[in-house]
């Protein structure tokens, strides 16, 4: 006979059992099952042929891969930076006793709700050169007006940048604002009696206090990044040429169409360092601040 | 009344003998700068869904000649029922209505079995002291940032082993699986909030472990319940990849057809068949964001603690 | 060397759309006074101090500070500091940095903006923090960098917002001295908030006790203690609690509730005494118990006895029920069940009309 003690340890096991599974089969076994692969000579179906680190060296001589990299860290830099810019000084205004702020905040957070999907279509209809914007402005006079980046592949990139602020800077908004209503009412009232300008508050006191929240925003947006797939997708399949693939794309193409599952594992895996090396030092810094919130 | 009010704003506030003074109007100039900033973004947030809008109520003809966001001079629906019923996805013409309820299909188990298993996995770990919870946790918070191309090879193998392949139950599997780290950490974070004499308390009045979940904690965690499924109703609608690979054609999911409708161009491209092709998908969404009013935003900043 | 000066409240009113918080408020602080406004929370006592602070706009009347009127001043322009309960420090910069923000935002020359924090450091005893973090800090230190932070800017009014609240105990009682003795050094005027009667009358020279939005009594701490204007400020001040015993005065000669008298020769009436329903308020350590129970003594029942260490308290219970709290030597031989003549000097009582006020007779 189990005491009830024993039974309840066994009903803590059996409720955390799917968990468990998950981090078994998935979090283990497929991230190695994975790496392992990509040292291997599979094409079609998987085989074990070691062949040491010879797909890290086609992949990394690969156009289409380096093309997707560069995009990648081209598209993340802009995106990022411009989200948390615009992120923030939404918050900021929203923050200054406005009226309706919520209609406000429903505004700029609901494209956040809407699916990369959808935000690349509809993008790519208003960046349509022949029927979209550019069109708009021609018919209202500005007749050499240009607006097809869409169309070219230098130009391209900063149409998914567009889009992806325009899914984005919502959330960063949100967590801003959340973030500035955090701060002690206090310190306002203090540096008005200091006699500190407004924008003299936000910049000294207030944005220096707001570290976690930029931390925050900034790793969800990062991530966004890795993962960026469905907009480049909707929007311009990759293209002009290959002027707009992303590594997502690489990997899921060689691995469903190309049938090269080698080569798209070493994709995959060279883009797990990349965000286990943006997400560790994170990591790190949460796991020291929560300790010292302990101390 | 009102003349006695403007002599008042007219004294200086200095002066020692006269009445009280009025409040005098600040800074008119800046707000004005401010709500010029939020009106002019507004418009850029909102461009794109009036343009999706617009554009699905016009006939052809009349977004080839019109300006892009001009009203549509004669509102029709013709397009939505075009894209509902019988928009073409290379061969079958069946409209976007296939993947919306399989959307549904796949929307309505995968919500629930997510929430179940993530809740329950978020009080175990915040009320029961287990060996390896913690590499749990650890790997769960590591793993809400992997890209999923690396899990996914992987586990269309395995799910092809167990011979489920691609199919509903495979999908709600692998909606499951990758929303266990957030809504672990949803429930983890709201019971970890709450007294641990609540627990002591029912274990002493000798509740068991399912008894206390069921009974005590789930109702408390309504507010916890509320956020997750918002979470996982847009999450799981809006997701792409995971339904391309793993629902199997027959299921492919809205958001797959969608893009599949747009892409499949015969003849010239139907914009506002695309465009109300794009809203249906986008309803959803925009009803539970909408309607759900700052429970959205609850549930991003409790989404947003995994960061 | 340090300014004084005067605050003078004229009919102040503030409301928060059609909340009444303060009602045509007057207050007049004479130069280096140091006020405390106390009363429970919701009283208005923080909404007076922030008006005065010019935090919040008030609604009407009239703010005049060190000779100026201030109503529609910007806070930093009235000539005032603040100190705050959460401290309110700037978390990122230093306990130096702290100090010295807003006199460089003002313009203040370096010589000048070192001179002082030096001066408030050394005062508060912070030389040897000034390089830290407000997060290295104990919440004692913290609320010393919030004083020094107020005191680097040399006005003449220093405004208190209960500022020792989140301390403990001994903290509060080291601070509530490093207080005083500041205000005795720098002289200037201060106006400090608070629901602790013991900071109210160890600092202060008088105490305004607030109770909805409106100043009830306006008096040094003695005269809040021995003659409270009604039964609120009597109930409210001292702990624990005055005892409140219903009954009736005689011909202003004696107060009667159940089958005994209490005679009333003696007690300062405010006016002509009038027979009539009232109340009688003793403090505990006034009622006289056992021997030195005079000889009209009443019979009081003990209940409970609580040692307390440097006195004991008796609870007991007077013929018609009233019940009756003693503070009594520590080593009084009293115990549950006896029974305890006591009776009450008229000069220590006070006699509340049966108003639901209960103004003071």
């Amino acid at each position: 006979m189990a005491s009830p003690r024993m039974s309840s340890r066994a009903s803590a096991y059996s409720a955390l059992l799917p968990a468990f599974i998950v981090l078994a089969v998935v979090y283990i076994g497929s991230t190695v099952w994975t790496m392992w692969m990509s040292l291997t000579g599979s094409r079609m179906l998987p085989n074990n042929n070691f062949v040491g680190l010879r797909n890290y060296e086609i992949l990394f001589s690969n156009d289409r891969w380096i093309t997707s990299v560069h995009n990648l860290a081209f598209f993340g830099v802009l995106f990022v930076a411009i989200s948390l810019a615009l992120g923030f000084l939404l918050a900021v205004a929203i923050d200054q006793k406005v009226r309706s702020e919520d209609s406000w905040r429903s505004v700029y957070l609901y494209p956040y709700s809407m699916s990369f999907v959808v935000t690349g279509l509809v993008w790519q209809w208003l960046l349509n050169p022949t029927l979209g914007i550019q069109k708009l402005v021609r018919d209202m006079g500005f007749e050499t007006f240009t607006f097809d980046w869409i169309a070219h592949a230098e130009t391209v990139l900063y149409c998914l940048v567009i889009a992806g602020v325009w899914h984005a800077a919502g959330l960063v908004m949100a967590i801003m604002l959340a973030g500035l209503r955090g701060v002690d009412e206090d310190i306002w009232k203090a540096a008005r009696v200091d006699g500190l300008p407004t924008w003299r508050v936000y910049a000294s006191v207030v944005t220096p206090m707001l570290g976690a929240s930029f931390a925050t925003a900034g790793v969800l947006l990062s991530t966004s990044v890795v993962r960026l797939y469905d907009l480049s997708v909707a929007m311009t399949r990759g293209g002009p040429g290959i002027a707009s693939e992303v590594p997502a794309k690489f990997v899921m193409d060689h691995l469903f169409e190309r049938a090269n599952i080698s080569l798209a594992t070493a994709a995959a895996t060279s883009m797990l360092i990349t965000v286990i090396a943006v997400v560790a030092p994170y990591m790190y810094w949460r796991t020291r601040v929560a300790a010292r919130g302990r101390a | 009344m009102s003349g006695a009010a403007a002599m008042q704003t007219m004294s200086p506030p200095g002066d020692a003998g006269g009445p009280r003074s009025a409040r005098p109007v600040r800074m008119t100039p800046a707000r004005w700068g401010l709500y010029a900033f939020l009106a002019i973004t507004a418009a850029f947030f909102l461009l794109p869904l009036w343009v999706m809008v617009v554009t699905s109520l016009k006939t052809m003809n009349e977004i080839r000649l019109g300006a892009i966001i001009a009203p549509p001079l004669a509102p029709t629906l013709e397009a939505w029922a075009k894209a509902w019923s019988s928009a073409c996805t290379g061969l079958a013409c069946d409209g976007i209505r296939v993947g919306f309820w399989n959307s549904v299909k796949i929307l309505v188990p995968s919500v629930f079995i997510s929430i179940l298993v993530g809740s329950m996995t978020g009080y175990a770990l915040s009320f029961w002291r287990v060996p390896g919870a913690n590499v749990l946790f650890t790997a769960m918070m590591i793993v809400a940032f992997i890209p999923y191309q690396v899990f996914i090879y992987p586990l269309v193998r395995v799910f092809a082993f167990i011979g489920l392949g691609q199919s509903i139950a495979t999908i709600v599997i692998v909606h499951t699986i990758f929303g266990l780290p957030t809504m672990t950490l949803l429930f983890r974070n709201y019971f970890s909030s709450l007294p641990i004499e609540l627990f002591k308390a029912a274990r002493i009045d000798g509740a068991s472990f399912y008894q206390i979940f069921f009974r005590i904690m789930m109702p408390m965690a309504t507010p916890m319940i509320v956020v997750a499924v918002i979470l996982q109703v847009t999450g799981i609608w809006n997701d792409f990849i995971l339904g391309l690979v793993f629902a199997g054609r027959e299921n492919l999911p809205m958001t797959v057809q969608l893009n599949n409708i747009v892409a499949s161009v015969q003849g010239e491209r139907e914009y506002n068949v695309d465009m109300a092709a794009t809203m249906l998908t986008a309803l959803l969404p925009l009803v539970v964001y909408f309607g759900s009013g700052r429970w959205f935003v609850r549930g991003i900043a409790a989404g947003a603690v995994k960061g | 060397m340090s300014l004084q000066s005067e605050v003078d409240i004229r009919d102040v009113s503030v409301r928060f759309g059609n909340v009444q918080v303060l009602e045509k408020l007057n207050l007049k602080i004479a130069p280096s006074e140091f006020i405390v406004l106390l009363g429970p929370s919701g009283c208005g006592k923080s909404t007076l101090l922030n008006a005065i602070a010019g935090l919040l706009d008030v609604s009407d009347g009239q703010m005049w500070i060190g000779g100026r009127n201030v109503t529609w001043e910007e806070p930093k322009d009235r000539g005032i500091a603040m100190v705050f309960q959460s401290y309110a420090l700037y978390p990122r910069m230093s306990v130096k940095k702290n100090m010295s923000f807003g006199l460089e935002v003002a313009g203040t020359p370096r010589a000048e903006i070192e001179a002082r924090v030096a001066e408030a450091a050394q005062m508060l005893k912070l030389t040897p923090l000034l390089e830290r973090k407000p997060a290295a800090l104990s919440g004692g230190q913290r609320q010393r960098v919030a004083i020094g932070r107020a005191l680097v800017r040399k006005v003449g009014v220093y405004l208190f917002d209960e500022p020792l609240s989140n301390l403990d105990a001994q903290l509060r009682a080291e601070l509530r001295v490093e207080i005083k003795r500041l205000h005795a050094r720098l002289g200037a005027t201060m106006i400090y908030v608070t629901h602790d009667q013991i900071e109210a009358l160890t600092l202060a020279d008088r105490i305004a006790v607030m109770q909805g939005g409106v100043i009830q009594q306006l008096a040094a701490p003695k005269d809040i203690y021995r003659r409270p204007v009604n039964r609120f400020v009597a109930s409210f001040v001292g702990s624990p609690a005055m005892n409140f015993i219903a009954g009736r005065v005689e011909a202003g000669l004696f107060f009667h509730a159940g089958d005994y008298r209490i005679p009333l020769a003696g007690y300062a009436f405010a006016g002509a005494p009038a027979a009539g329903a009232a109340t009688l308020g003793i403090r505990p350590e006034h009622v006289l118990a056992g021997h030195e129970a005079g000889p009209d003594a009443i019979a009081a029942k003990v209940e409970m006895v609580e040692p307390m260490g440097a006195d004991t308290l008796i609870w007991s219970r007077l013929p018609d029920g009233a019940s009756l709290s003693i503070r009594h030597a520590a080593d009084a031989a009293v115990r549950e069940g006896d029974t305890l003549p006591v009776s009450f000097p008229a000069d220590a009582l006070s006699v509340f009309d049966d108003t639901p006020a209960g103004a003071r007779l």
